[in-house]
């Protein structure tokens, strides 16, 4: 029962790890740009979680409201203020740039919220649980891994039955004769950005209350999302989602062997897979 | 002046330091089908991508409906009513049929051509509207290529080597199809190595040799030794 418990566990873990993942999985398949400051921006969305609970009081679900929308125009400044300036046939300057950009984003929330661990307080949701078949669920990841379910699905739905989905697949496959056909690609590389970034705001709000954050988890974050992402296979959604529950089982099963193990036996289980699979388990993109 | 809908005045354009085209004068009058013929390096490519805005040029170049289009982006330029039938078909593989075809819809111009209007010429297309439009043969690539330049209901739409790779046979289809796709108050302009297709559908013919005008003339009456000292450069 102790290893069916850190089975469920880990699949539920799985579902932050996609959310982590998913905003990086979607910039990846549109324009092929690596964000370095990605685990930052998940942080950064936590914080002003942090701050809209405090100053308004609220409920740090309800803060989502203004986070996800606040998010989404940062993205689409970013990207139409820097990001898109960086592509181009070479790789290295977006991964230089985002990198600089993460640099910036720890250091400045150092300035503005110091070193000291931060957590959203949402009350009775963090203890909750619910029994089911002799395990002990805690709601709070449940709530996560159906936040991830439906986000993925949602996303999953833009993609392939909405006219902005139409221009993000157009695009990814060809830029030129996409701009041929009246689309502006930077246009569209900000609007990816911006969703991207409304999924990271949903991301940093349920790992701060889900545990305690401080400027400098955002380097942690981004490894946990790329593996869920590398996992699944470059440019599948729904592999993500599959991605990061298996990085979870790995961490939660891992760690039921010994405690020390959590984190290693995760990246031992994504070394493993790109050992067997190199482009991972269900690729759409051929890297 | 005004009856011309495109216009390139001393065009130049460059590859870092390699000149491509060299002071090229042309026109293309409202209506008018328009043959550019020339060989491979001829610059007809590095010209397609500097009318629809890819290559930006010099200001005051090239001029649609008498606005300077010169260093306009290709999806601005889209917008004011030109499309083109690229070079390849170049069709976007994760795309259906269909959303190939709603993609060159993305302009959002009012006139004649829709999806229906579309099926309606090439009915094979309305069979397979769900399947990836990779999958097509390449006649029937040709067909969406087509399709979706329609689809922005331009005034001035561009062919750029619609037989290149394709078999004699539905060239020949194609090129039947092409008055009546061309309809009435639309302009066009055909890019070919084959010139006896192109001069049997135009009304003008252009020839480019290293990136200069080296002919210009009336499709029906200018001569085979013409064309050949045009486009090989024999004097």
């Amino acid at each position: 029962m102790d290893w069916l418990n850190a089975v469920v566990q880990g699949t539920l873990l799985g579902g932050l790890y996609a959310l982590f993942a998913a905003g990086l999985s979607l910039i990846f398949g549109v324009m092929r740009l690596v964000n370095i400051a990605h685990g930052d921006l998940i942080v950064l969305a936590a914080y002003l979680g942090l701050t809209i609970t405090t100053v308004a009081g609220v409920h740090p679900l309800l803060a989502l409201v203004l986070v996800v929308p606040a998010m989404g125009i940062i993205g689409y400044a970013l990207q139409r203020g820097l990001l898109n300036q960086t592509l181009g046939d070479d790789l290295l300057p977006p991964l230089l740039v985002t990198f600089g950009l993460s640099v910036i984003l720890q250091n400045g929330l150092l300035e503005i919220y110091t070193a000291d661990p931060q957590k959203l307080d949402a009350g009775v949701l963090e203890t909750a649980s619910v029994a089911v078949g002799g395990l002990s669920l805690g709601v709070l990841p449940l709530l996560t891994f159906g936040i991830a379910v439906a986000v993925i699905w949602a996303l999953q739905w833009t993609f392939y039955h909405t006219s902005l989905g139409r221009a993000f697949r157009a695009v990814s496959d060809n830029q030129d004769i996409a701009q041929l056909m009246g689309l502006n690609r930077r246009h569209i590389f900000g609007l990816a950005m911006a969703l991207a970034l409304a999924v990271t705001a949903i991301a940093g709000i349920m790992l701060g209350i889900r545990t305690s954050f401080d400027p400098s988890i955002g380097g942690g974050r981004l490894i946990f999302g790329f593996e869920a992402v590398i996992i699944g296979g470059l440019g599948n959604l729904w592999g993500t989602l599959i991605g990061g529950v298996i990085l979870g089982v790995a961490q939660t099963v891992g760690a039921k062997i010994d405690p020390g193990w959590q984190i290693l036996s995760g990246h031992l289980a994504f070394l493993l897979i790109l050992a067997v699979r190199p482009n991972g388990l269900f690729p759409r993109i051929s890297a | 002046m005004r009856d011309h809908i495109l216009q390139m005045q001393g065009l130049n354009a460059h590859y870092g330091d390699f000149q491509a085209l060299y002071g090229v004068d042309m026109h293309v009058g409202a209506g008018e089908v328009l043959a550019i013929i020339g060989s491979n390096g001829a610059g007809k490519t590095t010209l397609m991508r500097s009318i629809t805005g890819l290559m930006a040029n010099d200001a005051g170049q090239i001029t649609y409906h008498g606005e300077d289009i010169s260093r306009r982006r290709a999806d601005e330029v889209a917008m004011r009513g030109m499309a083109m039938v690229p070079e390849g078909r170049q069709l976007f593989p994760s795309l259906s049929v269909e959303e190939n075809l709603l993609i060159g819809a993305q302009v959002g111009r009012k006139g004649p051509w829709d999806l229906k209007a579309v099926y309606e010429l090439f009915p094979i297309l309305d069979e397979r509207r769900n399947v990836g439009a990779t999958s097509l043969s390449g006649g029937q690539q040709q067909m969406v290529a087509i399709g979706r330049a329609l689809m922005a209901n331009p005034d001035l739409i561009l062919f750029d080597e619609i037989s290149l790779g394709l078999a004699p046979i539905i060239i020949k289809d194609i090129y039947d199809a092409l008055p009546g796709i061309i309809g009435e108050g639309m302009s066009a302009v055909i890019v070919e190595q084959d010139i006896t297709k192109a001069l049997s559908v135009s009304s003008r013919v252009y020839c480019l040799q290293e990136g200069r005008v080296s002919l210009e003339g009336v499709s029906d009456t200018v001569s085979r030794e013409q064309i050949s000292r045009a486009y090989f450069g024999i004097e």
